[in-house]
């Protein structure tokens, strides 16, 4: 217990805050917040961006960053349902479309690692191309009638838990354990650090940059599937400005964009901040125009809180 | 000619204290060095003087009469300035409008950069500095000595009555350090009074006419450097007497451990050397010889053109430092902050990073022996600190390049390289790093020492190679180790 209060602490004093401050005025505001029916609700509409979140994680903890992976998950999505509309089976076209995502990732991986660019413009370049690809690929239409079958990933439930929460349940336990308690992790975080240093000491710096856009485009496809699931369609215009989601809900939870610093809880934290602001907002009937604004100031408190705690140590 | 005193000075952090009445006088036309460890008080007295901290107590006075210093501008409005250790320049910008920042006001003209009297001025500095380069160029393109005159010139555009000198010849070569001094005697000349600080005691001896230690915060003594010894210093320094700056143990060196044939790479040209266990080895040279260069090769940094690496005999073939760290060759690098250390990481970690892999199942950081490695080295090299979850940054010098040390030793090596593992560490610090060293002689490891520090590279080598302009110009065995010697091959002459 005390281990646990010491790291909220150190990591993630503002984004708990602010979790807490939020929970607490919607639980008074409406009734409606603080029922099973609603959270049930929140961490369904926060699995998509929590997945990418995830992922994003691990390439912002090298110093990186990721904006393609709107774009991945929208041409994940298409390739998955385009399949199936082919009468491949559901699970072949979603380990194809994974595989996709692994792909999509590992380009970019081998521009930063490999080619020496600068993350943020091979992958604000990826992000156009896969979004072309993605229009050429569906002639610019959604793609209807997926099975059956495929459409139970994303709307079914076990145990009374969406299936999609299980699925961000898993992925989140999978990648804190990699981060926090394996030695990719740990070089993962030393990357980020100060890569001179880490190359020195013998950690194999481009693969390890590689990799994790692997992880970051793979994780994109999986929120694309569970999208498309969900919608029963692939759209060709989904996942547009996902990107920014995902980088919010890092840096909301602690994560320094200089790399080497921030925890995979805070993530989590952070996509549970942005889901209960729009859900409170729309339970609260805020007009949408205000939604947006409302919502970039409660982000900036939040991180102004951090700030602060930060400055202080 | 002005006199600056500062007279029982008190300044304390949070209940502990720093400096606990502390006396500095210096008058212009002086040079006062300012001498004591890691900790003693010098930065927090001289970050009182230049007005970033205010004293608890005491005063300071100039000609008899005392000055406020409350603030940074009050001290400049004295004719007070401070050369940092480490250079606050802009690489990217021209070595001109590095001139330009903080002096706005005398190079505007109706708004605009007045660029063609920036450039006459800057010009005239750097002529008085002896710096021949031209002010259009980019400030990044100078070497570390020639910046660091651009850092004096800095303070030199202002009507200065007092300079304070932070460890400025830490990064120069030989050549370079002469050129400093001959500025300092110049601006002595002028007037100016100048409290130097610096690790290095026999520059001491050529540059200050006085000598002021600090120890734990406190006035130790001044005196003059005609009449005291290093011996004295480093004794009033530490508090007690050390008996020999370079201990030497005597081994029987064995078998060879590193053989280096005929490397060469894009810095260096048909090296050859080798060294045995049981044996340090001394690679000199002036700044940029190639010294680094070859530790470079020798540890999968730098690709080899031609040439071959052969440990215990076996031929090795490094294309990275993951290579040469298998093999057993570590390198200790001269660049702490940026090159051995992760400075927000925990002790722990970053003991632990080059050695993650010998302790893992299944990929996973075996913790319990994780925190074993780190609590022996902690141990093993007497880390100052209180627990090893401590960030490495908040160490001091000596500490971090313990740390340094372990996380090469945790790998077991065959051959230890450490390149200049002395820099930036106080005398007490230094002695364990020298203690360490004959350990690991008598323990039958090879050591290949770099250093600038010329007495520490002869006083604890065996033997010492001596490059120039990327080739080796000779050895100097045990009985000829003198610095004459030394130099005249480092300048490329015959011995």
């Amino acid at each position: 217990m005390e281990r646990i209060i010491k790291t909220i602490k150190r990591y993630h004093l503002g984004p708990t805050i602010g979790l807490f401050i939020l929970i607490f005025i919607l639980s008074f505001a409406t009734a409606k917040f603080f029922t099973f029916g609603n959270l049930r609700n929140v961490a369904l509409q926060i699995s998509v961006n929590a997945l990418i979140a995830v992922g994003m994680t691990f390439v912002i903890l090298t110093a990186g960053i990721d904006l393609s992976v709107g774009s991945t998950l929208a041409l994940s999505a298409a390739l998955a349902s385009q399949l199936m509309v082919g009468h491949v089976s559901p699970w072949l076209a979603v380990i194809a479309a994974l595989a996709f995502g692994g792909l999509a990732g590992a380009l970019n991986g081998f521009f930063v690692a490999y080619a020496g660019l600068a993350p943020f413009i091979v992958t604000l370049g990826t992000m156009t191309l896969f979004r072309g690809m993605t229009e050429i690929y569906t002639n610019g239409m959604p793609i209807f009638n997926l099975p059956q079958e495929f459409a139970k990933f994303g709307t079914g439930t076990f145990l009374e838990i969406p299936i999609p929460v299980w699925v961000m349940a898993l992925v989140f336990i999978t990648a804190w354990v990699v981060l926090h308690r394996t030695i990719a992790g740990r070089r993962i975080y030393a990357i980020g650090g100060n890569e001179r240093v880490s190359f020195l000491a013998g950690v194999p710096v481009k693969r390890y940059l590689l990799s994790v856009y692997v992880v970051s485009g793979i994780l994109a496809s999986l929120a694309g599937i569970i999208l498309a699931s969900r919608l029963g369609s692939a759209e060709p215009t989904a996942g547009v400005g996902y990107e920014l989601d995902a980088i919010t809900a890092v840096v909301l939870g602690g994560t320094s964009l200089a790399g080497g610093e921030g925890t995979l809880v805070g993530t989590l934290i952070g996509a549970l901040i942005l889901g209960i602001i729009d859900n409170g907002l729309n339970l609260l009937n805020v007009n949408s125009f205000y939604q947006d604004a409302v919502k970039g100031l409660i982000i900036l408190a939040a991180i102004m809180l951090d700030r602060k705690k930060s400055s202080a140590r | 000619m002005a006199l600056l005193e500062m007279k029982g000075i008190c300044k304390g952090f949070s209940g502990v204290k720093v400096l606990q009445g502390v006396d500095l006088q210096v008058s212009g036309g002086e040079v006062v060095a300012l001498l004591g460890e890691n900790g003693a008080g010098k930065s927090t007295l001289m970050k009182i003087l230049t007005g970033v901290y205010v004293a608890d107590a005491g005063q300071i006075a100039i000609d008899g009469e005392t000055v406020p210093i409350k603030a940074i501008h009050d001290a400049q409005n004295l004719g007070i300035e401070m050369i940092y250790q480490e250079l606050n320049l802009f690489p990217n910008l021209s070595v001109a409008e590095n001139f330009l920042i903080g002096h706005e006001d005398e190079f505007r003209t109706l708004g605009f950069v007045n660029y063609p009297l920036l450039y006459k001025k800057v010009a005239e500095t750097m002529a008085t500095l002896n710096l021949n380069r031209d002010p259009k160029e980019l400030l990044g393109g100078l070497s570390v000595g020639e910046q660091q005159l651009v850092e004096i010139g800095k303070a030199l555009q202002k009507d200065v009555r007092f300079l304070i000198m932070d460890e400025p010849t830490s990064a120069l070569s030989r050549a370079e350090t002469e050129r400093l001094f001959e500025i300092v005697r110049s601006l002595k000349d002028k007037g100016v009074g100048i409290i130097y600080i610096s690790h290095r005691l026999e520059e001491l001896f050529t540059v200050a006419d006085r000598v002021t230690v600090l120890r734990d915060g406190q006035f130790i003594a001044t005196v003059k450097t005609e009449e005291t010894t290093e011996r004295e210093l480093v004794a009033l320094m530490v508090g007690r007497d050390i008996e020999e700056r370079y201990p030497h143990v005597e081994t029987t060196p064995t078998e060879i451990v590193l053989r280096a044939e005929q490397l060469s790479t894009q810095f260096v040209h048909e090296v050859s050397l080798e060294v045995k266990a049981g044996e340090i080895v001394g690679l000199g040279g002036l700044m940029g010889s190639g010294r680094t260069e070859v530790a470079r090769a020798l540890s999968g940094i730098d690709a080899l053109k031609s040439g071959q690496i052969i440990l215990e005999g076996r031929k090795l073939s490094l294309r990275t430092p993951i290579d040469a760290i298998r093999s057993g060759i570590a390198l200790v690098t001269e660049d702490r902050k940026n090159e051995g250390l992760h400075l927000p990481f925990t002790i722990r970690e970053n003991l632990a990073l080059p050695t993650l892999d010998g302790r893992s199942r299944w990929g996973l950081i075996a913790r319990q022996e994780e925190r074993e490695n780190a609590e022996h080295w902690v141990k093993q090299l007497r880390v100052k600190t209180p627990t090893i979850e401590q960030a490495v940054q908040n160490l001091s010098g000596g500490n971090q390049q313990k740390v340094v040390i372990g996380k090469w030793l945790a790998c077991n090596p065959k051959l230890l390289i450490m390149d200049e593992p002395t820099r930036g560490v106080d005398v007490g610090a230094k002695q364990e790093i020298y203690q360490l060293m004959n350990q690991l002689k008598s323990e039958g490891k090879a050591v290949l020492l770099i250093s600038s520090d010329l007495p520490e590279l002869l006083g604890m080598s065996d033997r010492v190679y001596v490059m120039h302009e990327g080739v080796i110009m000779g050895e100097l065995l045990s009985g000829e180790m003198e610095q004459e010697a030394f130099m005249r091959l480092a300048t490329g002459g015959e011995v």
